[in-house]
């Protein structure tokens, strides 16, 4: 097995919840329970979930805006949490992102040119002015813009065209692995397909290694090679697209595959119980998902099932998967 | 007669001191009882400013510049202050995206949900206080009586659009009109609120008006689709008929650009461009600079809304 | 966010923002081109001639056509007092909103940017600077000034620490105004790129953030310089502002006060009539401009 490009080891993330200064409870959300992913190079590992699950926050922690409480992150085998921003310098200019909202992503008031030089001028201090231009202009072309529009502000632009701009962004200091939080979801339709596609032309081109953050699986059918299943800050099944597809193990991961409105119809035709994230400050003992489950019996709200592989090469944290 | 009948209705913003853009550029529509319909469109395409207008609700500086609203024969654009509120929450109901635009933050659920019933019905406390309790039952809320004195803040998103949709249920409504009600929610969510909006239609014969961008969710809810490109309907037709054989270029892009439409690992088909924005419409069919059938005729004339399509070179569709 | 030229056409649309405008620009340029277009220097007690004292505007039965709006008890001309008076009015208001906008700023973007106990701390400490009131600190600031040295030192520093003093009471106005601009900015998602890139706190909060927060620091800037020049107006009306041998606007005031029931009226009323337009001015500005840069009282579309 190659090594892998990005690892996690027992990941946690807790974020202390603002209180009153003289209460005496000091609730915590867990948002991150002890996570271990490694992402192969080249491939597109997408980590799927609702609202709530942690998988923004391990994107998050990943490309190091959020420090874990626990746990270590690698990145070709050097661990990055704990290195001292000297030396994670030149690993940053291999690590970038694409974030999900294009009307908050870009400073609206640097041109795309500055906006584009910035990471080069900072990671790669000694790169000589033409040269910047040079690599701005050919991450431009690379991206689909247009070189008319270095001179211009984020206002002019429409939502599709800031995404690309974003997109040129994170690609500008050739990067090795992009984590790419959502980055279709505040687009319209028509021009979702096209930064799909722009997403993978760039993967073919460069070789990149996506982190894929979305809430939806037919996404991540067309597009991903593995995929993680996260429910409140735990990995509940990880497997390769096709199999997740043909055989979904979790019944978390039935429950999002049946509701996806489909073209054909018929989802929604049987009425369904409302189901709600339990609370992620005092999550319940056994299995996360237990409250929600058809299949809970008395075992998983007293033990939590831990990640386990299958014969079909499934990981899952079910007690009732074979 | 119809029961809800738009004819050519056009919504005009100023632009400048003399001039003027216009977001709807004559939609028609005609909704049968318990009848749903879904309007689909992106952003800026004017589905919602559709909604506001049927309701008579466009905010200043923004006006209905021609056009009819016939509900049961009655033009509602017409209608004086006091008796559109007679129609609008009681006999036509809406649900929002944010269900915070219809709950008030610092009342509790009970007090909301009897306060809405009272302004329509004649109708003692504790008969209100029942039915209310009755109506959350219907939208599947957990312990509802206790609910009632629960603030919106209380409940999580799926909770609070269920109170919303209980709220709008209320007053017995002909028509729902739902704005995008399940966006901001999760999948599972989405499902379960839009199931129970589809088994409360069909069981009370409401009709129902959905705008949303996802065709997934149209074609599950609705039986019949009408496509918006700025400002203007370009199809319309029965929802099977128009997921299975488009005949507009632009449905049938939107259709084909859908992931689970294309193969794993294939290319989408993407459609070029983007919507221009209603300050700067092209001449002609608003869709010819990313229509790869465009002709001469395109450039200069709009197509007309003609068979269910508006289009001069429409695609063949069924085989009918 | 507006384009200039758009804002340009805003300008020139609004009859009440051109008013304020060039009322401004003419008190202004007034102020600025004093020595050159005053009647006569009140400064240089060469010019000055005591017989010249207390004549009325040029227009009343006794006044002298040298002096078009009259003259004061030392003989001064009220107009030549007035545009030089205003030039020290502007001075100090625009340096005093100087001092609270880079102070302020400064602490506001830390506060904001920051946060946790950093953030506590500098906003306990504003509200303790903003319970105290500015009028209150100053006097008291200027008279330990005042009786710590002589009446020259005092003339010779009056206009540093008249700015020194209403700008270092004044720093929390901007300081919040910042920090919640902060709290908004830090959010977006442009600051999360520039984090991801490695760009040290200095360089986010200088170089991203403050960018950002600057329409609102432009509007309460335009207010501020009114507040300070009737701040120190009204210290030097009770003499612990502008010595008056050096008067500004509010000491011009206070010296035709003791002349008002003796008839002499124009000393005091010209120059609070040129205090009122100024202010006036400034404010009608100031409203116009967070009308105009703030985005949330223009609709969108769609």
């Amino acid at each position: 097995m190659t090594q892998p490009i990005i690892e996690t080891r027992g990941l946690e993330m807790r974020f202390a919840l603002p209180t009153h200064f003289l209460s005496r409870e000091k609730p915590v959300l867990h948002a991150l329970n002890g996570v271990d992913v490694a992402i192969q190079p080249g491939e597109t590992f997408c980590v799927v979930g609702e609202s709530g699950c942690g998988k923004t926050t391990l994107g998050r922690a990943i490309m190091g805006l959020l420090t874990p409480s626990a746990g270590e992150i690698l990145f070709r085998g050097q661990r990055i949490d704990t290195m001292d921003e000297k030396r994670r310098k030149p690993i940053r200019a291999e690590m970038q992102m694409v974030f999900q909202n294009p009307y908050a992503s870009l400073n609206p008031r640097r041109n795309v040119f500055d906006t584009l030089a910035e990471p080069i001028r900072h990671l790669l201090p000694d790169t000589p002015a033409a040269e910047v231009r040079e690599q701005v202009e050919s991450v431009l072309a690379a991206t689909g813009c247009d070189p008319s529009w270095q001179r211009r502000l984020p206002h002019e632009f429409s939502g599709g065209q800031r995404q690309r701009i974003a997109i040129a962004r994170a690609l500008v200091t050739n990067p090795a692995f992009v984590v790419a939080d959502e980055p279709i979801s505040a687009l319209d339709v028509s021009i979702q397909a096209q930064i799909l596609n722009l997403l993978t032309d760039l993967q073919a081109d460069r070789g990149l290694t996506y982190l894929f953050i979305t809430h939806d699986l037919s996404v991540v059918e067309h597009f991903g090679t593995r995929v993680a299943v996260m429910y409140l800050g735990r990995v509940m099944e990880l497997a390769q697209v096709e199999t997740i597809f043909a055989q979904p193990k979790h019944p978390y991961t039935r429950l999002l595959l049946e509701a996806i409105p489909k073209l054909d119809g018929g989802s929604f035709d049987k009425p369904r119980t409302p189901g709600e994230l339990p609370d992620p400050v005092n999550p319940p003992p056994g299995c996360p998902f237990a409250p929600r489950c058809s299949l809970a019996d008395a075992r998983c709200h007293a033990e939590r099932p831990e990640l386990r592989g299958l014969e079909n090469g499934t990981q899952v944290a079910c007690h009732h998967s074979a | 007669m119809a029961m809800l009948e738009v004819q050519d209705l056009h919504v005009a913003f100023p632009r400048g001191k003399r001039d003027e853009v216009e977001a709807l550029r004559g939609v028609n529509l005609q909704l049968e009882k318990g009848e749903r319909l879904g309007v689909v469109g992106e952003s800026g395409a004017g589905k919602s400013m559709l909604a506001f207008a049927i309701l008579n609700l466009i905010a200043a500086p923004g006006r209905v510049s021609q056009g009819r609203v016939m509900f049961h024969g009655q033009d509602l654009l017409k209608l004086s202050d006091r008796k559109i509120r007679g129609i609008r929450g009681n006999r036509i109901s809406m649900i929002f995206q944010d269900p915070m635009v219809t709950l008030n933050p610092v009342l509790t659920i009970g007090t909301q949900m009897i306060e809405t019933l009272k302004a329509h019905r004649r109708i003692s406390d504790r008969d209100a206080r029942k039915l209310c309790i009755e109506r959350l039952k219907q939208v599947a809320i957990p312990s509802a009586e206790s609910r009632m004195d629960a603030y919106p803040h209380e409940l999580s998103g799926g909770l609070r659009q269920r109170v919303v949709i209980a709220i709008a249920l209320l007053t017995d409504p002909e028509l729902i009109i739902a704005d995008e009600p399940t966006t901001a929610l999760d999948v599972t969510i989405q499902a379960e609120i839009m199931s129970l909006i589809l088994k409360l239609c069909r069981e009370n014969d409401v009709a129902l008006i959905l705008i949303t961008h996802d065709l997934g969710v149209v074609a599950e809810v609705t039986e019949r689709i009408m496509i918006m490109y700025a400002g203007l309907c370009v199809e319309e037709g029965p929802t099977k008929q128009i997921i299975t054989a488009p005949r507009h270029p632009y449905t049938s892009g939107l259709l084909k650009a859908l992931p689970q439409n294309a193969g794993r690992g294939q290319r989408l088909y993407q459609i070029p461009g983007s919507m221009p924005p209603i300050t700067a419409l092209p001449r002609g069919c608003a869709y010819h600079p990313r229509c790869e059938f465009a002709d001469n005729g395109c450039r200069t004339r709009i197509p007309p809304l003609q068979g269910g399509v508006a289009c001069f070179n429409p695609l063949k569709g069924a085989s009918s | 966010m507006i384009s200039f030229s758009a804002f340009v056409k805003r300008f020139f649309s609004d009859p009440v923002a051109i008013g304020a405008g060039v009322v401004l620009l003419v008190l202004v340029l007034m102020a600025v081109l004093a020595p050159l277009i005053a009647p006569q220097n009140p400064y240089d007690p060469l010019q000055l001639d005591i017989m010249d004292s207390e004549m009325p505007p040029s227009w009343k039965p006794g006044g002298d056509d040298r002096f078009l709006l009259g003259t004061d008890a030392q003989g001064r001309g009220v107009l030549s007092t007035i545009m030089y008076g205003t030039g020290i009015s502007l001075l100090i208001g625009v340096g005093a909103v100087i001092v609270q906008a880079v102070l302020g700023i400064t602490l506001g973007l830390i506060a904001g940017y920051k946060g946790g106990w950093i953030d506590s701390f500098l906003m306990r400490l504003a509200d303790i600077q903003l319970s105290l009131s500015t009028l209150m600190m100053a006097i008291i600031a200027l008279a330990l000034f005042q009786a710590a040295f002589d009446a020259n030192t005092y003339a010779d520093y009056a206009i540093i620490m008249l700015i020194m003093v209403i700008g270092i009471a004044e720093w929390p106005k901007f300081a919040r105004t910042v920090r919640s601009s902060v709290l908004g900015e830090k959010k977006k998602e442009y600051v999360d790129a520039a984090r991801v890139i490695g760009l040290p706190a200095r360089r986010i909060m200088w170089g991203h953030i403050l960018p950002n927060t600057l329409t609102p620091v432009l509007v309460i800037s335009t207010i501020q310089v009114a507040e300070a020049i009737m701040i120190e107006a009204s210290l030097s009306f009770l003499g612990l502002g502008m010595p008056t041998d050096r008067p500004s606007l509010g000491s011009l005031i206070r010296s035709g006060f003791e002349f008002i029931f003796s008839g002499s009226w124009w000393i005091t009323l010209y120059p609070a009539l040129v205090l009122i337009a100024l202010v006036l001015s400034l404010n009608l500005l100031g409203d116009w401009l967070r009308d105009v840069l703030n985005p949330k009282l223009r609709r969108g579309e769609d």
